[in-house]
């Protein structure tokens, strides 16, 4: 019973299983990070969010069609997003810029992989292409003061 | 009764450390009682029910009340258990007494750094959650209070080293008992990863809420948080490792298979706990996916001592079963002390520990943690890990400490075991609902449904699993009412029954010892392997955050609770 040459086989073989499953499953997530086309969260560069409002890129949120697809500039505010109104075509790709003017916000687009922590005086660059038509929510889900669980917008898809 | 005064003052004059340790364990359950009587809010909350309208004026919002549940449950009650609990086991083990006066003025320190830090959140004036993410401000007075409770843990950093080096002198050559090595490492992590939240709050928060400086870059202070931020999961959840590699095979009535694979997974804790920050940062932009994918290897890393301690513990156990009689594949479980409220609750713990720990590998995978980012399954995800295998492993620890500390009897036995069944049993359903509910729905976590209609239209579609959170709720707050009234009806009795209690605390036996061993020998360098840890941190962190200070983007406070 209290022999421990026994259990000692044991031991090692379990050890060497949970380094052979972490092994296979950075491999496997190294394979997704290489075919998630867009969805990771990229840095294009900093702004002054003091400004965000009044001058550059994200003082005017736009969606601007460019040849088939799409680039949106984004501004995520407490408590809503900017542009409020998206309407983008099935199958086309489409950019989204994003920042804030004020504090943190998350960027989820439901049914997708987009999940951005919009960080003020960060740009962000992810990209998506929507497959299906109809109403994708967009949800804040960092908290950003008292309106945070009201904030959500949407992204309409057209055939 | 004057009587009983001076027996009392004796009592204590014998060994005042155990008088410190009933002090930080109390405070720690006071805050605790505090914070999770908010936790039932929370759940009615996911449930679309808003409990919020009755607390007012008291309490203005459900996020003033979610800053009350984060802060108390994970930051202070974590902390002061740890404080007891990592300095009294080395203490006893050792047979040496820590400095009493700067044991007592760690305890003061928390108590005030606890009461500046309350005032401000009981009046709505620091809603910003316990992880108070930049650029909302709190007032001054929250930063310079949670910075004072925090240093009181440096004190007991201090206070365990130097004993465990006075034991060094005196015993050269010799190897550093189990509880005490447990200690040790569980310190020097904690204080070599507690430098980011101090240095963020000391030099970035409170410099900036008073109004020295007009900002703060949110990206560094994210990333600084987060330094701390993931390694003090394993500062909230060692002490009860500790507890249950010293102390829980022998309370089930077997021995701990191995001493030296014990010491390892303290030595890989020490070494992988801190340089894995960015995986709570896969979102962010500003940090390179390349730096990200380091974190994750490593953060993967970090699941080996917990592997590892799964096989440890169920090998005890299994031993302890078979000693009691139990026969065949599964008749060592059965055998067990079901009975026995502190197996019970480590039992239990354990158990839920198992797919914690499976959900904590989704939320490490890069790719996958895009599904569930700040959604529901992480609070469901954590209340699995601290606030149900932590919280209980404290609890079920609590009810042979305190009678042992006080000497008074355990008070309510079957309370005890009821209350660790149900806070199973309502954890247990709580997080299986947030998790669906965050994975299949992308409910966001922190987020006040019950009090927003466009957020209920949005979401009516997991009333299923809502409805869970109600049923949760209500078994859960059963479950508080039965655990306070056997800890406080125990400490507070005027019964004293030395007899009848814990004389010693109930330090396991080992199957295999240190004694010999190579492992055991090389992890006992803990210096060298401090070193290397460092050294770890600072290939991890040093480009990253030498980038970021040098690209400084400042952004003023905003309050918008």
């Amino acid at each position: 019973m209290d022999d421990h040459s026994i259990i000692e086989r044991y031991e090692r073989a379990w050890i060497f299983f949970g380094l052979g499953m972490i092994v296979v499953f950075i491999l496997l997530i190294g394979y997704t990070l290489v075919s998630s086309r867009g969805s990771i969260p990229l840095a294009v560069g900093q702004v002054n969010a003091s400004e965000v409002r009044t001058q550059g890129e994200f003082a005017n949120p736009r969606v601007e069609k460019v040849g088939r697809d799409y680039v949106v500039y984004m501004q995520a505010f407490a408590f809503g997003y900017l542009p409020a109104d998206i309407r983008v075509k099935k199958g086309a790709k489409v950019t989204f810029y994003i920042t804030s003017p004020d504090v943190l916000h998350g960027f989820n687009i439901e049914r997708t992989n987009i999940n951005v922590e919009v960080i003020p005086g960060e740009i962000a660059k992810v990209s998506q292409v929507f497959n299906q038509t109809g109403e994708y929510r967009i949800l804040c889900n960092e908290y950003c003061g008292i309106g945070h669980a009201s904030m959500i917008s949407k992204i309409t898809v057209e055939e | 009764m004057a009587v009983l005064t001076p027996s009392k003052i004796d009592a204590y004059a014998l060994a005042p450390e155990k008088k410190l340790t009933l002090y930080m364990l109390m405070l720690g359950f006071a805050a605790l009682l505090v914070g999770t009587l908010f936790g039932p809010l929370q759940a009615f909350n996911y449930a679309g029910i808003n409990l919020y309208t009755f607390l007012k004026p008291l309490v203005q919002s459900y996020y003033q009340g979610l800053t009350i549940h984060g802060v108390l449950n994970a930051i202070v009650f974590t902390q002061l258990f740890g404080q007891a609990v990592m300095l009294y086991l080395p203490s006893r083990e050792l047979g040496l007494r820590p400095n009493m006066t700067l044991a007592w003025v760690s305890w003061w320190m928390a108590l005030v750094g606890l009461l500046i830090t309350a005032l401000p959140i009981l009046a709505n004036a620091a809603s910003v959650l316990y992880t108070f993410y930049p650029p909302l401000q709190a007032h001054w007075a929250f930063y310079v209070g949670a910075a004072i409770f925090v240093l009181s843990s440096w004190v007991t950093v201090y206070l365990t080293l130097e004993m465990w080096m006075r034991w060094k002198r005196r015993n050269p050559g010799q190897i550093t008992p189990l509880a005490t090595y447990m200690a040790v490492t569980f310190w020097l992590m904690w204080w070599l990863c507690s430098l980011g939240l101090v240095v963020e709050v000391a030099v970035f928060l409170i410099p900036w809420s008073t109004g020295l400086i007009g900002g703060v870059d949110p990206l560094l202070m994210r990333t600084l948080f987060w330094f701390t931020g993931h390694p003090i999961v394993y500062f909230w959840l060692l002490p009860v490792y500790t507890l249950a590699y010293t102390t829980l095979p022998r309370l089930a009535g077997g021995k701990l298979i191995s001493d030296p694979l014990a010491r390892l997974v303290f030595l890989l804790f020490l070494l992988f706990s801190i340089p894995v920050g960015f995986h709570h940062q896969f979102s962010d932009p500003g940090i390179a996916p390349a730096w990200k994918f380091i974190h994750m290897v490593l953060t993967m890393m970090v699941a080996v001592p917990s592997l590892i301690t799964a096989f440890t513990l169920a090998a005890s156990l299994e031993n302890a079963g078979r000693a009691r009689g139990g026969q065949g594949w599964f008749g060592w479980i059965k055998a067990l002390p079901w009975n026995n409220p502190t197996v019970l609750s480590f039992l239990l713990g354990l158990l839920a520990f198992i797919p914690g720990g499976a959900g904590g590998m989704v939320n490490a995978s890069f790719t996958l943690n895009q599904g569930i980012h700040n959604t529901t399954w992480i609070p469901g995800h954590f209340h699995l890990q601290v606030a149900t295998l932590v919280t209980m492993g404290a609890m079920g620890t609590a009810f042979w400490l305190i009678p042992h500390l006080t000497g008074k009897r355990l008070v309510g036995e079957g309370y005890a075991v009821a209350s660790q069944w149900l806070w199973f049993l309502g954890m247990f359903i709580m997080t299986f609902a947030l998790h669906w509910m965050g994975w299949l729905y992308q409910i966001p976590r922190r987020a006040f449904i019950s009090g927003s209609p466009a957020a209920m239209e949005a979401y009516k579609q997991s009333g299923v699993w809502m409805a869970l959170n109600a049923i949760s709720g209500i078994i859960l707050t059963i479950a508080i009412i039965f655990f306070f009234y056997v800890i406080f009806a125990t400490a507070l009795q005027s019964r004293h029954e030395p007899s009848q209690v814990m004389a010693e605390v109930p330090f396991t036996q080992v199957i295999s010892g240190p004694q010999g061993s190579g492992l055991a020998a090389l992890t006992e360098r803990v210096w060298f392997w401090f070193g290397v840890a460092v050294v770890l941190v600072v290939l991890a962190y040093g480009p990253v955050l030498f980038q970021m200070l040098t690209h400084l983007n400042p952004v003023p406070g905003q309050r918008l609770w």
